[in-house]
């Protein structure tokens, strides 16, 4: 069993049956008195972000999690299919499950799949993902005001604000932990 | 986490160079002498929340343990007739580490016989003043006077609750005082937080009004001191120290020893004194604003 001495980024524990991952955390201790552990913990099936405070040296349930590297297949019905790229076993999560993230796949997309007690929760995309304009106004002739931005849609139906210069056809680069243009990309 | 005002390597060396070399002038210009006391010791302090590391001889034998503060050593030399005292020394102490602890830090521990606790306050308020504007650091928020509040005071303003409703439940205290009072306290100017619970006077005398006689400074929601009018009843020392060996058998931990010859010198006399000790990493960190101890040590155990 673990206790608050294995606290650290990234640590994931069962709290009432729900696995949190440990975002942030603080060792404190009031004058002579009682040690805590401060934490800012992340609820991996929600993604809600709470704040929790531990006695130093309590014990805590270690959450049986794991990480598998897979790439995103097709949609199947109000869910998504990938596959292990090691054993291709194949897995679906629900849009639900998905969140944001179904925002960042595409075809052979490689995934993060978080797995707790062996079924599929979430999932973690790349970093950066291109993908193309579909929708967006012309930008209009001569305006080189650079804070200036325009709406578009992509290839995902992911919504982003671009520069004027920006014309549907291009591919961009987007930030997928904060769902912002980053470049439109050449070629 | 480094905050942008961290210092470099060298600067870290300079800066504690600089603040040891101002405590000490400014002591000694006030007619103490300095001490050295052992860091092995036959008994580490019996606070119930203190770990100590236990030290083994060459052949395995229990050896004592290293000071979690030279605290009963000081005393005994009040007891031998020393007026006023100061000590810079390491003090050590487990399962402690976060940006506020380190299991080795430096300790600024003095005393003053024939004096009171407001005594040493004020010797604490002067001696940071002092201390920041030798580091080129001067602080109109350090000034002298610091506000004075209670214990209750504190609870009362910032957790909306007062002593009263926490008295039979100290872990419920201390999550209250972690989490909703200290992160607060001192924002702008240090405050010097007094009249503790009887039950935390540790080796403090009470006061006439039943509270400990014990003080500590909070600056930017940090813990800089604990000082304290010292407790000079032998046997109502010793009625602590079995209280807290009583409490740290019941939470499963080390029950550490009494220190028989503390106690003994307590029974001979110590004069009506005040003494206080003061974390230097932590002065140290706040004077420079640096974002943690670690940022102001030239080894923290995690760069060992």
């Amino acid at each position: 069993m673990a206790d608050t001495s294995d606290i650290k980024k990234g640590f994931k524990m069962l709290i009432d049956g729900v696995p949190f991952a440990v975002v942030d955390h603080q060792f404190v201790k009031p004058g002579k008195g009682q040690a805590f552990v401060r934490t800012r913990i992340k609820n991996m099936m929600t993604g809600a972000v709470i704040d929790r405070t531990f006695k130093s040296g309590e014990k805590l349930d270690k959450a049986d999690t794991e990480e598998r590297t897979m790439q995103y297949l097709y949609p199947e019905g109000d869910a998504r299919i990938f596959m292990d790229t090691q054993s291709y076993e194949q897995l679906s999560l629900s849009n639900e499950q998905l969140g944001e993230s179904v925002y960042y796949l595409l075809d052979g997309t490689q995934v993060d799949v978080m797995l707790f007690e062996g079924r599929p929760i979430g999932v973690t995309p790349p970093t950066f993902v291109e993908l193309t304009v579909t929708e967006t106004e012309p930008g209009f002739k001569g305006d080189t005001s650079s804070n200036t931005t325009k709406p578009a849609t992509l290839e995902t139906g992911l919504q982003v604000n671009v520069p004027l210069f920006v014309n549907v056809g291009d591919k961009l680069k987007i930030d997928t932990r904060t769902g912002a243009y980053v470049e439109r990309v050449k070629g | 986490m480094p905050a942008p005002a961290d210092p470099t390597i060298l600067q870290v060396l300079e800066l504690r160079a600089r603040l040891i070399d101002a405590i000490r002038r400014f002591f000694v210009e006030r007619d103490f002498i300095e001490v050295d006391t052992p860091s092995i010791v036959p008994s580490p302090g019996m606070d119930v929340h203190l770990v100590a590391f236990e030290v083994r001889d060459p052949k395995g034998e229990q050896a004592g343990w290293l000071a979690t503060s030279p605290e009963y050593q000081m005393k005994r030399l009040l007891s031998a007739g020393a007026s006023r005292i100061f000590q810079l020394c390491r003090s050590y102490r487990g399962q402690e580490h976060g940006p506020h602890h380190e299991r080795e830090f430096t300790m600024l521990e003095w005393y003053r016989a024939d004096a009171t606790s407001d005594d040493v306050i004020q010797d604490t308020e002067e001696m940071v003043a002092y201390v920041a504007n030798a580091l080129d650091q001067p602080a109109p928020e350090l000034q002298p006077p610091w506000q004075r509040l209670t214990v209750d005071e504190a609870l009362q303003f910032f957790a909306n609750v007062g002593l009263d409703a926490m008295s039979n439940d100290e872990e419920g205290f201390f999550r209250l005082w972690a989490e909703e009072v200290q992160p607060h306290l001192g924002g702008e100017r240090p405050v010097v937080v007094i009249d503790w619970p009887s039950s935390m006077a540790s080796l403090a005398k009470l006061k006439q009004n039943g509270m400990a006689d014990r003080f500590e400074v909070f600056f930017r929601g940090v813990e800089l001191c604990n000082g304290f009018g010292e407790l000079t009843d032998a046997q109502e020392q010793r009625r602590r120290f079995e209280r807290d060996q009583a409490h740290r058998r019941a939470a499963g931990v080390s029950v550490y020893p009494i220190d028989e010859r503390f106690l003994a010198d307590l029974e001979r006399g110590l004069p009506e004194s005040g003494g206080n000790a003061l974390g230097v990493d932590r002065l140290l960190m706040l004077l420079v604003g640096a974002g943690s101890i670690q940022a102001v040590m030239p080894f923290p155990a995690e760069r060992l």
